[in-house]
């Protein structure tokens, strides 16, 4: 069974999360005021390597997290801006995961990853994180988190880079996003310092 | 050939933005040959991957029909059309709109003749101009009667 097609519904969290994967008529480019944005799910997920990803880890950074496919032909046009996104604001607390829904896995992901020279982690996805998102149905399907690990905007199709550089600087220049990132152990990873464990793994890892 | 509304009106509320009409039974006499259109319908705006991709990574269209009494000895594609989308840089080879694929069945000599039913897979990858759908596997048939 295909892994966006998830067969059993989570269904409080996918009616909580339902709108977050939908078409939205709000132009884009805009991102939820702070008290309309909801937590994003948590996911771990393991890369290429086999070493787990844990969105928890990211709190503290902006995260664009992409929903993707090597078959589907506008995530393959996203996939230039995000690799130049990833380095240009790295630096200043922003990631992106790819996470790609290919049935086949790694057999095909991992040459595409190769091939396109992709610079962001990627992981596989599964029914239980496309369910935690609402049930991913179109690729791509993109999230913008705050430095809360909260989701400021989402995308369903491809939308203009400059949309999504918008709301990446604006994220990254939020007054109390910058100060969460710099509270704490004054490395840049801000809140993270508050964290056992996959605080640890987020100040070695991303 | 276009669908029944109502066909289609079903097909498109399952999520398939790519309907199909049930072929029309086909007669065969053992050691004969016999052709199945299958014809197709895609939803407005969306087109699927053709037989024959443009790209390694693209899912192409497939049919393809389980042993039964006839032997499917070939396939007919409408010639694909090579269409630039604003997500590509290079022209992808796609159908859209109504099509059909045509199936070259043979009857084996030894053919029994009688009714039966021939069950086969569909499967395909559509997207629009901005977004693409996962890819899809429908079921389909073929009522087919073998006559002396």
């Amino acid at each position: 069974m295909s892994r966006i097609h998830a067969a059993a519904a989570s269904a409080a969290v996918a009616f909580l999360l339902a709108s977050c994967s939908r078409p939205s008529s709000a132009p884009t480019g805009d991102l939820k005021s702070q008290n309309q944005r909801k937590p994003a799910p948590n996911f771990s997920l393991k890369d290429a390597d086999g070493n787990a990803v844990n969105l928890a880890d990211y709190r503290g950074k902006v995260v664009l997290v992409n929903f993707w496919a090597t078959w589907c032909g506008p995530c393959e046009a996203e996939i230039p801006w995000f690799i130049e996104f990833e380095k240009k604001y790295k630096e200043q607390g922003f990631a992106v995961l790819g996470v790609s829904m290919d049935d086949d896995g790694w057999k095909s992901v991992r040459p595409y990853v190769a091939s396109h020279r992709i610079n962001y982690r990627v992981m596989i996805g599964s029914e239980v994180v496309s369910q935690q998102f609402g049930e991913i149905e179109s690729l791509p399907t993109s999230f913008v988190l705050d430095r809360e690990g909260r989701i400021a905007s989402n995308h369903v199709g491809l939308i203009d880079k400059v949309d999504y550089q918008n709301e990446i600087v604006k994220l990254l220049q939020d007054p109390k996003s910058a100060a969460l990132r710099d509270a704490g152990d004054g490395t840049g990873n801000g809140m993270l310092a508050g964290l056992t464990g996959a605080g640890v793994r987020a100040r070695q890892r991303p | 050939m276009a669908c029944s509304p109502d066909l289609r009106a079903q097909a498109f509320a399952q999520g398939n933005v790519l309907n199909f009409v049930p072929p029309r039974k086909v007669i065969v006499k053992p050691g004969a040959t016999v052709d199945s259109a299958l014809p197709l319908e895609l939803r407005p705006g969306y087109h699927v991957n053709s037989n024959t991709p443009s790209d390694e990574y693209l899912i192409p269209l497939r049919l393809t029909w389980n042993p039964g009494p006839l032997d499917a000895a070939g396939f007919v594609f409408p010639q694909p059309r090579m269409e630039k989308y604003g997500f590509s840089e290079k022209p992808l080879s796609v159908f859209s709109g109504d099509f059909q694929i045509v199936t070259h069945f043979k009857a084996p000599a030894n053919a029994a003749p009688g009714p039966a039913t021939l069950t086969g897979k569909l499967r395909y990858q559509a997207c629009n101009t901005s977004m693409c759908l996962p890819p899809k596997t429908l079921d389909v048939s073929l009522q087919i009667e073998i006559v002396k």
